[in-house]
């Protein structure tokens, strides 16, 4: 178990697949760091995108790198009025109604999903879907290549939004001190469904990079909650390096985990590292002590 | 210290009881007494969740961990231990509530609050889920069965009536602690701390060791649960036993009915049962309606009623949730409890 | 077991019953009054695709039997559905069935997951209410002495000994080029229990298990398992999953360049899937299954894929395992004269049924399993599945192994 033509393919697997894990958890660890919500809907919507990426390969024959573009825009107009219609006109700001709200949103979009989309299992096919490149005594799958590389990218993006924009100083205000910024004259409700368009749009191009090497229905989403939950916190909340990082992290670990206890119990690991930095690095990686 | 005695709650507990008493005894109908079986059993598990949630202020997201624990304990205390199920319910409850306290003492000892505890219970539910996947003795992905014997004396009851008069005394314990929640002085530390942490510690109170009493209760009632479940569908396995399913369905339960009274778990339980039921039977012809009108209307409930149903009819008394996000806590409220 | 309560009232204040006369459709026109049957399956949530195609199959059934005539023995009575939602959980399946119960069905057929199938059939059994199980694999359902249980198809039990027993002769026939297994299994109880019925016999046959593998539901990606099929270079391997992961596992396989000599399933969740031979004919080629199946010689069999497919459906097992489940109920119904529960449990008892398109011969039940009930062992061969074993119904001689 410790040949290393074992454990370098199974490293690098599992950067590779950690790389589709930050992209869930990018979106989800700024509508954390900003709205302070943990966002239960955030699996479902999820599976809309990869719906949408389906629809469009499907209907359109448009390849799943070219429709970014109009995958993170839909995304991003749906968040933001999710955010702004129902999301906060429901909660009225409190907690624990934040969480029952998506957590029936979630319940609504599976089973819209489930009613218009029917329950069958939908892949897509693409040129580049069985391609393989070798790295040393590894071939690794050309879409997670592409995932790993987006992963990058979209979080490079996330990255210069909040540090180079008047937006993302406007989200970093609210983050900090909501009353604050809304006190300088930030529209904070505004600033809210921004930031939740903006993470649901990470969840668009997470879909384009999943769905080549994947598949769709509607209960695909739950399958990544939990994780995207993990980096979140261990990346530290708020933060795009440490989620980046945290699901690298995490992808590596459920690998060697895989390799070392098997798949099943090998799943451990992965929520042994969150209660550990739960209990002794509560603030995560890169985040800042509260 | 609530201004109310307890003698008023104690009375609308007898009430309760009487009525689902004579409910019970009277119908005829077999969907009548299952609804009433399962809205106790929902009741049972959002009361546990409330005692934590509602007067405790401490949010969790994997109480499914208790209840999985309380179920595996009350089967393999059978199987495997040969003991009649009536011995094991207590083995049951006592084992989930040593759960609750090793996973309290490690959270709080630590410092966890908030979404932090929230998210911790779920890793550890996790965490058991994932072993109990793994591990011989609780059958690992295959589950456990308890074998079919019906009679009073193995708590398994032909006639549904015995399941829900055993619910029925599970929630009536659930009812008076609860009351003793809110009449007594651990009661009113627990709610001290819920609202302000910092100023109970600054008059006296030990925060730890309040948040402790508080999660070994919460866990004991929802072990309780679990042991339920597997005494009336005889099978469990690692998902049903610790998947988010459950934890899910108390915390929202608590949650709609009211968090932090006496009645709100139980009206939750019961408005959310019923909620289920009628959609269930909705176009049946078309799957997925019914669970779409069901999130609608989780949605809507907490859009008119964001304190809880039984919020809902209440001015507004005192101090009631933060949102995480606020700035500096103000101070403690005079008034400790709702009605 | 309790007494059956012969409870005929029907309580129209129910908003269960009320509301289950809303569901299903009114049979238009019908002189007699029509039998009441309930069809229980999981139709949203996890197992939602699972149990709309058995209520699509007991639909279909249902038409055909009411356009033939209806029960002949009962004047012409036209069978009327009662569809339940059970939610792929236990409780919504118990509770279905006491409002089925309340609404006077017959009989209930259903509900596809075996661990639902467990909490229905005890439901129903207090009622005396006869229970046809669908698929359900699990062997517990029918070891539990409920008299009003009946299991027409296989239970993984029997599948996994069938597909051992052909495995060897399969490999003898070959000369023996087969000796090292891997099994790679998903973790519940389908999974668990088949994967450690053949770890345990295997050895028996002579073959070497080099390593069992348990995998998560879902599982998002099986390059690590697949490095670990390279690693261990395994003459066979047994998938015993469900579709998404077996699947993907496959077409991982495909792409990792990892060919085994066989490609062995039981009741392999993507196996003999014409859904997965359609969309990845080439990870699918060769695959040999041992799962439902139905008699290909039998032209009953091929007309019902015909019409499935024009409703742009795949033809599963879980349509023509509930299509026939409730082909069984028709002609038990036809037997008993009566919609009288005790008289169906009886008829069930001493049913002879053979009049169907699936490989099992006359009816026997023996404690509520269908003895003659088998599954049959295909393979994917020129982009279609084909029968290979046994030779009553072998459509093509199996390629055993897939390369030398």
């Amino acid at each position: 178990m410790l040949d290393f033509g074992i454990l370098f393919p199974a490293v690098l697997n599992g950067l590779t697949t950690g790389a589709v894990y930050a992209l869930v958890a990018l979106g989800l660890t700024l509508i954390y760091g900003v709205l302070h919500i943990i966002n239960f809907a955030h699996g479902a919507a999820l599976m809309m995108a990869l719906y949408g990426v389906y629809f469009l390969k499907q209907y359109l024959g448009l390849d799943p790198y070219l429709a970014l573009l109009p995958m993170v825009a839909v995304m991003f107009v749906g968040g933001y009025a999710l955010q702004r219609g129902i999301i906060n006109r429901a909660s009225h700001g409190k907690d624990e109604n934040i969480l029952l709200v998506t957590l029936g949103l979630s319940i609504v979009l599976e089973n819209i999903a489930l009613l218009a989309f029917k329950s069958d299992t939908r892949t897509i096919d693409t040129p580049y879907t069985l391609a393989t490149v070798a790295i040393g005594p590894a071939m690794i799958a050309v879409p997670k290549l592409v995932a790993f590389a987006g992963a990058l990218v979209t979080s490079a993006v996330l990255l210069w939004i909040v540090r180079g924009t008047d937006l993302g100083r406007a989200i970093r205000a609210v983050a900090r001190e909501k009353h604050g910024a809304r006190l300088v004259g930030i529209d904070v409700d505004h600033v809210y469904a921004m930031s939740f368009g903006i993470g649901l749009a990470c969840l668009g191009a997470a879909a384009c990079f999943l769905l080549p090497a994947y598949y769709v229905n509607p209960q695909v989403g739950n399958g990544f909650v939990l994780v995207a939950f993990t980096i979140v916190v261990l990346g530290g909340m708020g933060s795009f390096a440490g989620a980046l990082l945290g699901g690298l992290l995490i992808g590596v670990v459920e690998s060697l985990g895989g390799l070392w206890f098997g798949e099943s119990l090998g799943q451990i690991g992965i929520f042994l590292l969150f209660i550990a930095v739960l209990l002794f690095r509560p603030q995560g990686l890169f985040g800042a002590k509260a | 210290m609530n201004l109310l005695s307890p003698r008023r709650d104690l009375v609308q507990i007898a009430v309760f009881a009487a009525a689902m008493g004579v409910l019970a005894l009277t119908t005829r109908s077999g969907v009548v007494l299952n609804f009433a079986m399962m809205a106790l059993y929902g009741c049972l598990m959002a009361q546990a969740w409330n005692m934590l949630g509602g007067y405790g202020g401490q949010f969790s997201f994997g109480h499914a961990l208790f209840f999985g624990t309380g179920a595996y304990v009350q089967a393999i205390a059978q199987l495997q231990g040969g003991l009649n199920p009536w011995l094991a319910l207590p083995l049951a409850i006592v084992t989930a509530c040593l759960v609750g306290l090793l996973i309290g003492a490690l959270s709080f000892r630590y410092g966890l609050k908030g979404s932090y505890f929230a998210l911790v219970t779920l890793a550890f539910a996790e965490v058991f889920r994932i072993l109990a996947l793994s591990v011989p003795f609780t059958g690992a992905g295959v589950g456990l069965m308890v074998p079919l014997k019906e009679g009073a004396a193995n708590m398994q009851f032909g006639d549904r009536r015995g399941f829900v008069a055993l619910a029925l005394a599970l929630v009536v314990c659930g009812l008076l602690l609860t009351t003793w929640l809110r009449h007594s002085r651990f009661g009113a530390w627990l709610q001290a701390v819920r609202d302000n942490e910092d100023a109970a510690r600054a008059v006296g109170v030990d925060p730890f060791r309040v948040k402790l009493g508080a999660i070994g209760l919460s866990a004991a009632f929802m072990g309780a649960a679990g042991a339920f479940y597997v005494q009336v569908f005889q099978y469990i396995d690692p998902g049903i036993a610790f998947g988010p399913h459950t934890s899910v369905e108390a915390l929202v339960a608590a949650i709609v009915g009211g968090l932090g009274t006496l009645w709100g778990p139980v009206l939750g339980a019961l408005v959310l049962h019923l909620l289920a039921d009628f959609t269930r039977s909705l176009f049946g012809g078309l799957p997925g309606i019914n669970m779409i009108i069901y999130g609608a209307v989780l949605i809507l409930i907490v859009m008119f009623a964001p304190r809880g149903i039984l919020g809902m009819g209440q001015s507004v008394r005192g101090l009631w949730r933060r949102p995480a996000s606020a700035p500096a806590a103000t101070a403690p409220s005079r008034e400790a409890t709702r009605g | 077991m309790s007494a059956p309560t012969l409870n005929r009232r029907r309580f129209v204040a129910q908003t269960g019953a009320a509301a289950t006369a809303l569901a299903f459709p009114l049979v238009g026109g019908a002189q007699t009054k029509p039998v009441r049957v309930g069809v229980l399956h999981p139709v949203t949530g996890a197992l939602a695709y699972s149990g709309q195609q058995c209520r699509e199959g007991a639909l279909m059934a249902i038409e055909d039997i009411n356009k033939a005539g209806g029960i002949k023995a009962l004047g012409g009575a036209k069978i009327e559905p009662l569809l339940g939602d059970a939610q792929s959980t236990p409780a919504a399946g118990t509770a279905e069935v006491e409002k089925m119960n309340e609404a006077g069905v017959s009989a209930i057929v259903g509900a596809y997951a075996s661990a639902i199938c467990l909490a229905t059939t005890q439901a129903a059994a207090k009622y005396n209410l006869p229970h046809i199980v669908d698929v359900g694999v699990a062997d517990q359902i029918v070891e539990r002495g409920l008299k009003n249980t009946f299991r027409f198809a296989p239970g993984y039990r029997k599948c996994a000994e069938i597909a051992l027993a052909n495995l060897h002769v399969l490999n003898t026939a070959a000369g023996k080029p087969a000796k090292t297994v891997m099994i790679i299994h998903e973790e519940s109880l389908f999974g668990t229990g088949t994967a450690n019925l053949l770890a345990r016999e295997l050895p028996g046959y002579g073959y070497e298990v080099k390593e069992v593998i348990k995998h998560a539901n879902p599982t998002r990606d099986f390059n690590n398992i697949v490095l670990r099929m390279k690693a261990v270079n395994p003459d066979i391997v047994i998938p015993a999953n469900y579709y998404n992961e077996y699947a993907l596992l496959v077409r991982t396989m495909q792409q990792q360049k990892v060919q085994p000599k066989a490609i062995y399933s039981v009741l392999g969740g993507a196996a003999s899937s014409y859904k997965f031979v359609k969309e990845f004919p080439q990870a699918a080629n060769g695959i040999i299954d041992c799962n439902h199946w139905f008699n290909p010689r039998d032209k009953r069999s091929l007309d019902l894929k015909k019409r499935v497919e024009a409703k742009n459906l795949f033809y599963s097992y879980e349509v023509f395992l509930t299509y026939t489940a409730m082909r069984l109920l028709a002609d038990t119904l036809e037997r008993a004269k009566s919609t009288d529960r005790a008289a169906i449990v009886a008829a069930l008892e001493s049913s002879t049924f053979s009049d169907h398109f699936l490989p099992y011969g006359p009816t026997k039940f023996v404690n509520g399993q269908n003895a003659g009930a088998q599954p049959l062992m295909t393979q994917v061969l020129d982009n279609d599945i084909k029968v290979i074993v046994p030779r009553d119904y072998r459509q093509a001689d199996p390629v055993f192994p897939l390369k030398a």
